[in-house]
């Protein structure tokens, strides 16, 4: 392997899960060096790494941390493993495969915050999982790096899982909060920051599973090899996904800046597309961070990167920079999903487009309404009843969704518009070569198909099947 | 008919269905203590319910409600709100397949198809003899294994059209190979 593995050290080592494996090769001695600090120093060394967030949105750690008020009697820290933004899985291999690197996160973390409850939110899908993490936190507690009195130092925490139930809107932090306190999903109105009032109305810091596991080595191997490892802004190594039909789809850990290009066709990585394919997309961060052309399209003629024209943009580097010359909201989770040249683009819009009407929590009119119009201008091009200017409404639309035009309470309709727009532009021509294909008789056939309700309303009676437009009376 | 409302003040006492068990309290009361408040062990009791009975009906909301000092419109609210929560009786069994896009492009729809024919049933129904339910789900986070599917708790990777048959006549399905938390199960019988 050319890079050194840091979160994905102990990945093939037998019993990997187990407590004494992990401490065999010097596991919980980077809880063990911040505990002999103050928290205060905690934060500044965390700060100092500049670890940015692995949830999506790339906010140091140690920053959110000092935000924190300083006079404060219960602090809690949450877990961020509810894990649904299609189609990442990077928490999921990373606490299945080593589970006491997260608790040894959670330890520093907790300690740094001076929190005494952590909460790890789990997705219900997550159901072999919950067992194997359920477990190594009974490992942990007996072996008492949770409870009173850690390590000797005083500092007390307890942690507990705690499983959701089937909704993405549930990863957002404030939506996290209030599925935790028992309620509906709900993302709240910010200010108050979680920092602020979050959790049971206490000041709280919502983290996700990969940030916190990039702690403990830091901790154990010092800042000067930690700032070796990439640059200032982007620092440290990050789990990419790539799924679809690549010869390797799997999770890879790699120095953050790998292009989408190595991701795919890197021997270590992808393997190349199955069936020798060519690449005709690629969502490289999450659904939600929007799309790149593959490699169907031609090379650009040189190094500028320029979005209106078709050319291949596989050389797109994964980070938390490059990608926004691409059009790309962001580095969200550096997940890849692979669109082969033999897909129709209306079955990608239609599977994106139906993610986010149906997690869209309803709060939100443009978000609710928006996402769920989309849904429907998606079934219609789908069923051969487009009309050339559905992409034009699906464009507009995404223009007045989400918190960058300032209509939203969280960040979901940002996530659904860049997806639906960046398709739009990027795929134009074959969407509209589909739509001059169409029947002409597609129209009515896709009402009938996707709102048979239409003519089954109690008003008309039994005169539904009369009245319809082309029944044969 | 969805605007139609349904009076559940006075629904009859048999469409109540079954509540709570001494037991299931029990194991309810266990999670007050990691929480600020008792609402928070919400998600938890819904868990040992849907364990329990298969479901959560609408008794177990009301008794739900009374234990953790909320109305039953909060507990219906919260119930409705997440996707794995049943309001009426499911089967012994429950199949969740993922929808979303690594799944799709990997065959997913075919493997859809394959299931609802075996089963002759839609989405959200059970199988007349009580064996399996059916749903889909979004992104299961098992992408580098699409299509994938869950049979209660065990998850089925790189699933064919052609495997359904075998994998659904299989008794076996829904069995770990790992060792088990009960801490979200129901108690055991008497
Ligand atoms: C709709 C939506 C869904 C989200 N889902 C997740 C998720 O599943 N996992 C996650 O870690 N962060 C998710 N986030 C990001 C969180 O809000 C938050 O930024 C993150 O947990 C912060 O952790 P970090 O600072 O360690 O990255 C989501 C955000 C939004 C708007
Ligand atoms: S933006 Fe959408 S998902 Fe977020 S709170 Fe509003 S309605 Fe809910
Ligand atoms: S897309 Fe099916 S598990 Fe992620």
């Amino acid at each position: 392997m050319p890079y050194e593995k840091i979160l994905m050290k102990h990945f093939g080592v037998p019993n990997s899960t187990a407590l004494e494996v992990y401490k065999a090769d010097g596991g919980y001695e980077g809880a063990a060096f911040a505990l002999k600090l103050l928290p205060e120093e905690v934060v500044d060394f965390v700060k100092e790494a500049h670890v940015r967030g692995r949830g999506g949105a790339g906010f140091p750690a140690g920053v959110k941390w000092s935000f924190l008020p300083k006079e404060r009697d219960i602090t809690y820290l949450c877990v961020n493993a509810d894990e649904s933004e299609p189609p990442t899985f990077c928490n999921r291999v990373l606490m299945e495969n080593d589970p006491h690197l997260l608790l040894e996160g959670i330890l520093v973390a907790g300690y740094a915050t001076r929190s005494s409850v952590a909460y790890i939110y789990m997705r219900g899908e997550f159901t072999e999982l919950f067992h194997i993490m359920q477990k190594a936190v009974d490992e942990a507690y007996a072996a008492g790096y949770f409870g009173e009195n850690i390590l000797g130092s005083g500092y007390a925490l307890d942690c507990y899982i705690h499983r959701g139930a089937g909704a993405y809107v549930c990863g957002e932090e404030t939506g996290l909060i209030e599925s935790l306190e028992g309620k509906r999903g709900w993302p709240r109105i910010k200010p108050p920051f979680p920092a602020v009032a979050g959790l049971f109305g206490k000041p709280t810091v919502v983290n996700n599973v990969e940030t916190l596991a990039c702690l403990p080595p830091i901790l154990a191997r010092g800042l000067d090899w930690w700032k070796s490892l990439g640059t200032e802004r982007s620092r440290g190594t990050k789990m990419y996904c790539v799924s679809g039909p690549v010869n390797q789809p799997g999770c890879y850990e790699a120095p953050l800046g790998l292009t989408v290009r190595e991701l795919i066709y890197g021997e270590d990585f992808g393997a190349g597309m199955r069936d020798g394919n060519k690449v005709k997309a690629v969502f490289p961060g999450g659904i939600s961070m929007g799309v790149l052309r593959g490699d169907v399209f031609p090379k650009g003629t040189d190094g500028d990167v320029d979005t209106t024209q078709d050319f291949d943009e596989l050389d797109c580097k994964l980070d938390f920079d490059d990608v926004k010359r691409y059009d790309l909201l962001g580095l969200g989770t550096a997940a890849a999903v692979v669109v082969p040249e033999n897909a129709d683009m209306r079955d990608v819009l239609h599977n994106v487009a139906r993610f986010y009407a149906l997690e869209s929590c309803g709060q939100c009119t443009q978000c609710r309404d928006g996402t769920s119009w989309m849904y429907r201008i998606a079934q219609r091009i789908l069923a051969g009843a487009g009309r050339p200017l559905d992409l034009d409404l699906l464009e507009e639309l995404t223009q007045n969704m989400g918190m960058m035009p300032g209509m939203s309470i969280c960040g979901l309709p940002d996530g659904a518009a860049w997806p639906i727009r960046t398709l739009v532009r990027k795929f134009r021509p074959e969407l509209e070569r589909h739509i001059a294909d169409q029947n002409s008789d597609a129209a009515e056939r896709c009402v009938r198909e996707t709102n048979a309700a239409a003519y089954d309303l109690p008003i008309l009676g039994d005169k539904a099947a009369t009245l319809a437009p082309g029944a044969a009376t | 008919m969805s605007w139609q409302t349904i009076d559940r003040t006075t629904v009859a006492e048999e469409q109540l269905g079954p509540g709570l068990s001494d037991a299931v309290r029990d194991k309810v009361r266990g999670f007050f203590p990691r929480y600020a408040t008792k609402q928070a062990a919400l998600l938890p009791a819904l868990h040992i319910t849907q364990n329990a009975l298969g479901y959560v009906s609408l008794q177990a909301m009301r008794d739900i409600a009374e234990l953790l000092e909320l109305t039953p419109a909060q507990v219906l609210g919260v119930v409705s709100f997440y996707t794995h929560f049943w309001t009426h009786p499911k089967g012994r069994k429950t199949i969740v397949l993922c929808r979303s896009l690594s799944c799709e492009l990997m065959g997913g729809k075919a493997v859809k198809d394959a299931i609802q024919r075996q089963l002759g049933i839609g989405e959200h129904e059970t199988t007349p003899d009580g064996r399996y339910s059916y749903m889909t789900e979004e992104c299961l986070a098992q992408c580098d294994d699409a299509p994938c599917m869950l049979i209660n708790e065990k998850m089925h990777k790189r699933v064919r059209a052609e495997d359904v048959e075998r994998l659904l006549a299989d008794e076996n399905n829904d069995k770990l190979d790992i060792p088990r938390s009960d801490l979200f199960d129901a108690p055991p019988e008497g």
